[in-house]
């Protein structure tokens, strides 16, 4: 029996206000697999996963997105959320008064809502919660604190994939999460994506550099120039990227 | 855009929760203010001669004075004479027990959550419950008074205990304080009266709730809180009223008055009709709060969550006498619709080493005005006194204010004096975050605006926190910009 794939996306075009930026992009992510999205910037990389999320700014031009087979495009980005997308920003926002913890009780319980579950109590909640912070190395003061208020770039990233790990979605996309990271938080953020990886689950990560894809490594390699993705490959396509530059695809993929 | 304007149609056009009316037959005065409406009330009320005459020096003294036009707010212009001055329901005799309160009384009370069973005995809350302008009921006065605490209705006080009301009554507020200070002095109806002995600390929240409901009646509360030397205590005030076509004005007074080392607290949780989406209705709440910090080391804290009221005016204050008094001013004002408020506080420094600290949030949205009007006086005396105010201010779309009005004198060169003001919007991308993680909008602007909230919402006592968290999200629902 074929696998239902986790996304499906199919001749995904979207536009920002005039400007038309994703141009047909086609997408098939299984269980299990992790995809990275590679290419030069304004390639539309940050659009695509935007456009997955449900940002209102976007507009989606054509095209299909099918998410364990229901229509990701008619769903509201909370619901997606709720279905299990999750995307970790490249700049997570500051709450000012809301502590990680408030934030993910509340997001969880919305989350178990909808798939017709109890809320979690505080102490069932504080359980999830101290398993989970293990398994991404970030300290309960963090948690306690307004949420990225005054967080440093890798306490950010980390606390995204703390919050992954508390909400357990289906895909995640993991947006240029390496950007602002020194080697040692690149680890820890990547450890932490690798112990969540799991034969149901997938995840899309998107990234202008080859370095994260050392520590998560992708299945699948695609290139996207121009709102195309104009070459797909295994995870060498990765490495012969960082030695070569863009520039060569760029050539193959604009006619002569 | 198209979006939030069809959201914030569907929460404007959401009807008033508490928005419903018992029939009752009232007893009241006929519409108008003169002596004799006065003198009527005075008598229904079986007043002694002093305190007619106070009532009588106040009504002269009104009748001097012009309402003030100085706010930033705008209303029609009030025919005071069109007023209804006073309204009781009706009854045989003083009721002294529950059994013997009129059941449809008793209905109300639930429908507001009040319950003045055991329920809130297990809560910890004496209720002095407030209907229309009588006070119907007073729980825990026997436990109370085993520690010599008083707390009863302003009526009962004067009957039973008239000497703490002579010389406390006027203290803090004096009749010509302002417009509506004199107007409250002359006709105030009810309210509560609160008394804690030397060294005393009040083991429990004392709680009072008002509710307006006969049609086109002023509401005139009186409250005096006194606090004797060394004694602590906690006391919540909450309010809501029935939905109403006509402006109806409310113009409370609550004086406290703290001796040498004594700590008030007190906490307010407002919530009367706003008027419907158009602007038409709702409450002008036109409040003197003001508290007097009269010996050394006396400390007094104001904590409020106004939501609700067409019209607020209310700048609940203090007097720092005493040396090393210290005054506390913590305040969150929603505004949504056609609301307007123009609030804040005055910390007068007297006394040496005294210290003020004003913590104002404001939150505007639809087309509301939300003003902040604060002044810190630092008098010749007070040497070594230290403020510092925080003033932030949130906005909701982009079609209300925010305005801030701070006024600082400072008469004394050692004092210090700290002033910091923000403004801020909820931001798309924070509500696109939370919508991320599976929250949906109006929750997100709840999380969002509580966040905000939270260092007034920390001073509350817990169970009125929660319900002022409630109150938040759902004067705010869907309301962003």
């Amino acid at each position: 029996m074929p696998m239902t794939p986790i996304i499906s996306i199919k001749n995904l075009q979207a536009r920002i206000e005039e400007k038309q930026i994703l141009n047909g992009i086609s997408l098939e992510v299984k269980p299990g697999e992790v995809h990275a999205i590679m290419g030069p910037n304004g390639s539309g990389k940050s659009t695509l996963a935007s456009v997955l999320s449900g940002r209102e700014e976007y507009e989606v031009t054509g095209g299909e997105v099918s998410f364990l087979g229901k229509d990701l495009l008619a769903m509201e980005p909370e619901v997606r959320a709720r279905e299990g997308v999750f995307m970790a920003f490249q700049y997570p926002v500051e709450i000012p008064g809301v502590s990680t913890v408030n934030f993910m009780k509340t997001a969880l319980n919305k989350i178990r809502e909808h798939h017709g579950l109890a809320p979690l109590d505080a102490v069932a909640f504080l359980k999830v919660m101290k398993e989970k912070m293990k398994l991404v190395e970030i300290d309960q003061a963090l948690l306690n604190r307004s949420l990225n208020e005054g967080f440093s770039g890798g306490e950010k990233k980390r606390n995204e994939i703390f919050q992954m790990a508390m909400l357990e979605p289906k895909l995640a996309i993991l947006d240029e999460t390496d950007s602002g990271l020194d080697i040692d938080a690149l680890r820890i953020v990547s450890n932490g994506v690798n112990k969540l990886r799991n034969k149901d689950n997938a995840v899309i990560v998107v990234t202008h550099y080859q370095r994260l894809l050392e520590y998560i490594v992708p299945d699948y390699v695609h290139v996207l120039y121009k709102g195309r993705i104009v070459k797909s490959g295994t995870k060498e396509l990765a490495l012969e990227l960082e030695a070569r530059g863009y520039d060569w695809l760029k050539a193959e993929a604009t006619p002569a | 855009m198209a979006k939030d304007n069809q959201i914030l149609e569907e929460i404007t056009s959401k009807e008033y929760e508490h928005g419903w009316t018992v029939n009752m037959e009232t007893d009241s005065a006929p519409p108008g203010l003169s002596e004799d409406t006065v003198r009527f009330i005075s008598r229904k009320k079986n007043e002694p001669e002093w305190l007619l005459e106070w009532r009588l020096n106040a009504f002269r003294t009104w009748t001097g004075m012009k309402e003030p036009k100085w706010p930033n707010v705008h209303y029609p212009t009030i025919d005071y004479q069109s007023i209804i001055y006073y309204s009781a329901p009706k009854k045989k005799a003083a009721p002294k027990s529950l059994e013997e309160i009129d059941p449809e009384m008793l209905k109300t009370f639930e429908r507001l959550g009040i319950s003045l069973t055991e329920q809130k005995r297990l809560s910890g809350i004496a209720v002095d419950a407030v209907f229309d302008s009588v006070s119907v009921a007073t729980t825990f006065k026997e436990k109370l008074g085993e520690l010599g605490i008083i707390f009863c209705s302003f009526s009962d006080a004067v009957k039973e205990h008239p000497e703490l009301v002579k010389k406390y009554l006027g203290s803090v507020v004096p009749v010509k304080d302002n417009y509506f200070s004199a107007l409250n002095s002359a006709v105030f109806s009810d309210g509560s009266f609160c008394y804690i002995p030397k060294g005393v600390r009040c083991p429990m929240e004392l709680s009072t709730y008002f509710r307006i409901n006969a049609a086109n009646t002023g509401q005139f509360e009186r409250t005096l809180i006194v606090a004797d030397e060394d004694s602590y205590v906690s006391y919540l005030e909450g309010c809501t009223a029935p939905m109403r076509d006509e402006n109806q004005l409310h113009a409370a007074v609550v004086e406290i008055f703290a001796h040498a080392r004594a700590e008030v607290k007190y906490s307010t949780v407002q919530n009367w009709y706003p008027g419907n989406k158009e602007g038409v209705g709702g409450i002008y709440n036109f409040v003197t709060k003001r508290g007097l910090c009269s010996g050394d080391h006396a400390k007094i804290s104001w904590t409020q969550v106004e939501t609700g009221s067409a019209i607020t005016w209310k700048y609940p204050s203090c007097v720092l006498k005493g040396d090393y008094s210290i005054g506390e001013f913590y305040s969150v004002a929603v505004t949504n619709n056609y609301q307007q408020a123009d609030t804040g506080t005055k910390m007068i420094h007297i006394g040496k080493h005294t210290r003020s600290r004003i913590v104002s949030k404001g939150i505007s949205a639809g087309k509301s005005q939300n003003s902040y009007r604060g002044q810190v006086h630092i008098m010749k005396r007070a040497a070594h006194a230290r403020n510092s105010s925080q003033c932030d201010s949130l906005l909701m779309g982009d079609q209300c204010g925010a305005h801030t009005f701070p006024y600082i004198d400072v008469e004394n060169s050692s004092a210090q004096v700290e002033h910091e003001a923000t403004t801020s919007k909820i931001g798309e991308d924070q509500i696109f975050y939370c919508l991320q993680r599976g929250i949906d909008e109006e929750s997100a602007v709840a999380l969002i605006v509580n966040g905000y909230a939270k260092e007034v919402l920390n001073q509350l006592p817990m169970e009125f926190a929660v319900e002022a968290q409630k109150l938040l999200a759902l004067t705010l629902e869907g309301s962003v910009g």
